[in-house]
């Protein structure tokens, strides 16, 4: 059916658009010349009347159709089986959408919930039918009016053209929307979190276990959601990353920007960029194949326990995978340091490490520090690396050679496998993710204003 | 001229080792930036070293050869050569008879099941599918190369002790004997790895494939690449051919540097919340999988792409325009053309990192167990890192290789991708 | 070439100033494969300003830049001939740039203060060069640096304020101060008031004749009349070549070549 709605409306467009030239044409007897706009602006036209309106159809239908079906099914389920708890609720309306769709269901359909499968599926034919023929209906109506505007002094170009412009607005808000989505889904879930965990326990409380018990009988579990040992986890994790990654990084940049020859450059620099191509889930797997294990050798070897997954191999790999970030970061700021400053210094007869320690890392420390901060915030939101190599177990500790977990290894846990969705369990996770979004955000924009502003003093 | 200094005039000597002093800090310093490069050089040989050395050997596979009797009386008793029937038959009795005639010493219930071990359990699926092919074959006997167990596998690869205490490792001296007995008859042997890229994921290593994780990353970019490639490239024609300065604009540029350094689990989170559980939308599918990636994407694709309009120079569109081209007409007939290979590298280093990424996709469900290899944008799916990292949680040790190998077929799609970027780059990078 | 044995190549302080404090013989500057100078000899008198002009792109500011090595920091730049500071090469490989530059101090076209105060500014080139130990006397070397630079007495209540905060002709007197800071013989300067106005401009000119009496200068120049009102020697480039060399007076006045009369005149340029 959706591969017949596409077709026939691609050849309704067509036929549009043909018609639409044809008719500016024969306005003028087939003279280009005292035509407002090229033929083809004519044609765009009425093909974007058919277009323009159809595709509304189908997103609006797109939009409401599960809600509307939903509401539709609800109410014609029978009461008692409405009267259900949620989560079994749900379940039933599962079995009824798998059996509409001849899927295999978790238990045998009752004979009146198998009328409402069938009601369901009904539903759902006609609904898609319905929309086909209304966003037809809308195509044909569209082309009869896009015809009749069309004429020999009919500025159809610049209609095309304010079309377009419209179009091009519309994709650069998708940025915004998508900022928005972010924040409301974020915020809205944790509301709902908070409605049960108050925020103050959350972001204070010293004891993380997440686990609420699934039935009354079941003993211990009860949930506590205080997560600093994850940001406390989190930050040590950081620091360790931030410790290999910097010097390294800078120190590379550094090298690269005004000793290395130019031959060096051309190889050594796209060599750099390998490291920074490697997707994480790679790390991850070297952290927790050859990282992890090594270390914990090398800290026996000296007679210390060392966890197998422990907070210094994480961090560690994930320094590593910083490294081409700093690096990048911080060449680009160092090559925008003025040549001039360094004929300066070098006409004093500074050499070149002088010439860099007092005065080109002054002059682009903000630029620095600007690429250190964005690269902090990627630590804190870096997930593969600590899901494979860091612990689950949320410990409260200021020793790197033990398991702790951050928060994105939380939010991976508390929404992997099966749980039903509106527990505090999964809603933690969106919390977690607020606060992960805030820090981030924060750190970016800091960084991001810090090296706009140093960019503009040199340019 | 001395009197700026009067009173402190350097002896030879002390000017002498002061100098030598600067030069030796000079060095130093040089040797910092040196060390550092080649500390992070180090790190990346040692782990493609790791990589390729642990997954090397998973493009091999060990295979064993039986005589397999396809008795008619076990897979078609009644003759009817139906297939309902044949798909009935205990196939993998055939496969443990045939290990049996070989080894007449292994009886007892315990000893036939060890023995039966050494063959992969997908050994029946094997033969029904010959069987099924190919009817005419029941009754007859066929020489077949069945693929060794997992632990067979990594046993005859070097991968598990023999000098180990029998209970320190999976398989017992009784197996390794017999196992080293059909090597003997020249029974075994490693073959390349075909399995590997035709099959999808199994919970044998030995029968585990990449082939579903391909096709589901193939899938999940097309979408991804769908959406924001033109999204993309509009936006950035929008902001840089035509916005106004003012006050949205400028909301829309921070919001696009800041979501290219949002962390990517967030827009797992956002593809949870709004893309599943408010649209409805059908969970592990390479079509939500794909909406997540390409809203990651855009921003990269949006910044290249503003960056390559900007390489154009003012004096083109100045002189489309002084010819009377409209505005659009001036982009699309000439800006955009000459800033397309920009564009184009742009987009295929976003769909690298697309295919890289893992985190945002685990949000979305996409980490399901799943065998079968997705035909649709809506079918389940898992991605290739996906299938890294499910490898790398699975307990079993035959899948390390196939992790380090997943890796590897993984790391060559990247690197095609980025050769690809650099080609395009040089091939009509334009200097104005 | 000079005949110093060679454990003394090493640039020692001339004990008493030669008459020629700079000899160049056969200089030729190549970028890569293009020539910018070619074959260049000139001799540099002490405690006199010497003007270098010429029509852009004659290479007087590649020649200027030769004499303390600054073109080393380009790649592809080679340097032919010999270039003799109070009896030393320059060039020869036991040469220590940084002493050298120590010796030969530089300002540029365009003010380049360091992103640092004023006083760090001046204190950079005795610190770096252990000229100077203690706060005091770093205090007693920035003053009088600032002082001969005549910026002492407009900046002396902010001396910590950044460099940058200068105006135009501010800067480069500081520039000029940094430069006098570690007490060189030679000071070389490339076009220093082409950013400046005309008032600025006039305070630098008088400057450098007051500093004449101390040091040797070299100012690279595109404005006649400045080469004409503070130099004593001048030389003319054109592509490459030195064309005329001589008292600024008779180079103004009574050109022995037709290209430099050309010039002069406004023929060219």
């Amino acid at each position: 059916m959706t591969t017949l709605l596409i077709v026939v409306l691609l050849g309704l467009s067509a036929i549009a658009f043909q018609t639409g030239r044809k008719k500016a044409l024969r306005a003028t007897a087939g003279n280009i010349a005292p035509l407002h706009s090229l033929p083809t602006y004519y044609g765009t036209y009425v093909a974007l009347w058919v277009g323009i309106p159809s595709l509304i159809v189908i997103g609006l239908w797109l939009a409401f159709e599960p809600q509307i079906i939903n509401a539709l099914l609800l109410a014609a389920l029978p009461g008692d089986v409405r009267g259900l708890s949620p989560a079994e609720l749900g379940l039933q309306i599962n079995d009824i959408k798998n059996h509409a769709a001849g899927g295999i269901t978790s238990s045998e359909l009752s004979p009146r919930l198998q009328e409402v499968a069938d009601y369901y599926l009904g539903l759902r034919q006609n609904g898609l039918l319905g929309m086909t023929i209304v966003a037809v209906a809308a195509g044909v109506g569209g082309l009869a009016v896009g015809w009749r505007h069309v004429t020999s002094t009919f500025r159809a170009r610049n209609h095309v053209e304010r079309t377009i412009r419209v179009v091009l607005i519309i994709a650069s808000s998708i940025a915004i929307l998508t900022t928005v989505g972010i924040v409301l889904s974020l915020l809205f879930e944790s509301i709902r979190f908070f409605a049960q965990v108050s925020p103050i326990e959350f972001l204070f409380g010293l004891q993380w276990s997440p686990q609420t018990a699934l039935r009354a009988d079941q003993v211990g579990q009860s949930g506590a959601f205080g997560a600093v040992p994850i940001f406390a986890g989190t930050l040590m994790i950081t620091i360790i990353a931030m410790a290999i990654a910097v010097p390294i990084g800078l120190f590379s940049a550094i090298y690269m920007a005004e000793y290395a020859s130019s031959q060096f450059r051309s190889v050594i620099k796209p060599v750099l960029e390998v490291l920074a191509g490697i997707p994480t889930v790679v790390y991850g797997f070297f952290a927790a194949l050859t990282v992890a294990p090594a270390i914990r050798g090398f800290g026996e070897g000296l007679g210390l326990s060392v966890a197998s997954e422990s907070a210094l191999a994480a961090g560690l790999v994930m320094g590593i995978m910083i490294i081409p970030f700093v690096s990048s970061l911080s060449d680009d700021v160092i090559n925008a340091v003025p040549q001039s400053l360094r004929d300066g210094s070098y006409a004093m007869g500074a050499t070149k490490s002088e010439t860099v320690r007092q005065v080109i890392l002054p002059a682009a420390l903000p630029g620095i520090v600007g690429s250190v901060l964005l690269a902090v915030s990627r630590a804190i939101g870096e997930t593969m690396i600590v899901v494979m190599a860091a612990g689950l177990s949320a410990n409260l500790t200021a020793n790197p050679f033990e398991a702790v977990t951050t928060v994105t290894v939380q939010i991976v846990t508390l929404l992997t496998g099966d749980q039903e969705f509106d527990s505090a369990k999964t809603l933690a996770a969106f919390a977690l993710g607020l606060v992960l979004f805030i820090i981030t955000l924060g750190l970016n924009v800091v960084a991001l204003r810090v090296v706009r502003r140093y960019r503009e003093k040199y340019d | 001229m001395t009197d700026l200094l009067a009173g402190r005039a350097l002896t030879d000597a002390a000017a002498r080792r002061q100098l030598n002093r600067r030069h030796r800090a000079e060095r130093r310093f040089k040797y910092y930036g040196l060390a550092a490069i080649f500390a992070a050089l180090g790190v990346l040989a040692v782990l493609l070293v790791t990589i390729v050395g642990a997954g090397y050997s998973a493009f091999q596979q060990t295979h064993i050869q039986l005589d397999i009797e396809l008795r008619e009386d076990l897979i078609d008793p009644d003759g009817t050569r139906k297939e309902a029937d044949i798909r009935q038959a205990n196939y993998a009795v055939l496969v443990r008879d045939a290990l049996i005639k070989i080894f007449p010493d292994a009886s007892g219930r315990r000893d036939r099941r060890a023995l039966a071990r050494l063959v992969s359990s997908g050994a029946d699926i094997q033969l029904l599918n010959m069987v099924l092919a190919d009817a005419t074959l029941i009754g007859s006997t066929q020489t077949i190369w069945f693929k060794a167990s997992a632990d067979f596998d990594s046993l005859s690869k070097g991968q598990i002790p023999r000098d180990v205490p029998e209970d320190a490792r999976k398989v017992s001296d009784k197996q390794i004997a017999w196992f080293d007995h059909l090597a003997a008859l020249g029974l075994v042997e490693k073959k390349f790895n075909t399995g590997f890229f035709t099959t999808a994921d199994s919970r044998e290593p030995e029968q585990a494939g990449i082939l579903g994780a391909v096709v589901g990353s193939l899938l999940t970019l097309i979408v991804t690449l769908v959406l924001s490639f033109p999204i993309g490239v509009m936006a950035a024609v929008y902001l840089e051919e035509f916005a106004p300065k003012n006050r949205l604009t400028d909301f829309i540029e921070i919001n696009i540097n800041n979501l290219a350094a949002v962390p990517s689990i967030v827009f797992g989170l956002l593809g949870l919340a709004v893309f599943l559980n408010f649209f409805g939308l059908p969970r592990s599918a390479p079509l939500v999988g794909g909406m997540v990636l390409a809203l990651m994407t855009l921003p990269t694709i949006i910044i290249a792409s503003r960056a390559a309009l900007r390489a154009v120079p003012p004096s083109i569109r100045e002189a489309a325009l002084g010819m009377g081209a409209s505005p659009v007409q001036t982009v699309t007939h000439h800006v955009l053309p000459l800033a397309m290979p920009g564009i184009l590298t742009g987009t295929i280093i976003g769909m690298a990192q697309a295919l890289g990424e893992t985190a945002p996709l685990l949000m979305i469900g996409m980490v399901a167990f799943i065998v079968d290899v997705p035909g649709s944008f809506t079918d389940a799916a898992t991605v290739l890192p996906v299938q890294v990292f499910l490898w790398a949680d699975a307990p079993e040790r035959g899948f390390v290789e196939r992790t380090s190998a997943a890796i590897m077929v993984l790391l060559a799609f990247l690197i095609v991708m980025n050769i690809l970027a650099v080609v395009l780059r040089r091939r009509f990078e334009r200097r104005w | 070439m000079t005949a110093m044995p060679d454990q003394d190549v090493e640039m020692g302080r001339a004990p008493a100033p030669m008459p020629n404090k700079i000899r160049t013989q056969h200089v030729s500057v190549y970028y890569g494969d293009k020539c910018a100078i070619k074959d260049v000899s000139l001799d540099i008198e002490s405690n006199r300003v010497t003007a270098f002009i010429g029509p852009s792109g004659c290479g007087k500011s590649t020649f200027l830049r030769c004499i303390n090595r600054m073109n080393d920091t380009i790649d592809i730049c080679r340097v032919d001939g010999s270039i003799v500071l109070d009896g030393t090469d320059i060039y020869d490989s036991k040469i220590d740039v940084v002493q050298l530059r120590a010796r030969v101090g530089m300002v540029f076209q365009k003010p380049n203060p360091f992103p640092k105060s004023i006083y760090d500014n001046v204190a950079y080139g005795p610190r770096i060069h252990g000229l100077v130990s203690g706060r005091g006397e770093t205090d007693d070397v920035v003053e009088a640096s600032l002082n001969r630079a005549g910026l002492w007495d407009e900046v002396k209540d902010r001396l910590q304020d950044p460099g940058t905060s200068l105006s135009g002709g501010q800067q480069q007197r500081l520039c000029i101060a940094r430069a006098i800071a570690v007490q060189p013989e030679v000071i070389l300067m490339d076009e220093p008031c082409s950013a400046l106005d005309p008032i600025a401009t006039a305070r630098i000119e008088e400057l450098i004749d007051e500093l004449r009496a101390n040091y040797t200068i070299i100012i690279v120049t595109h404005s006649m009349q400045q080469a004409a009102r503070v130099s004593q020697r001048t030389a003319f480039f054109h592509l490459g070549d030195l064309i005329e060399f001589g008292d600024t007076e008779q180079v103004f006045t009574n050109p022995i070549e037709q290209k430099t009369q050309d010039y002069i005149t406004g023929r060219f340029g």
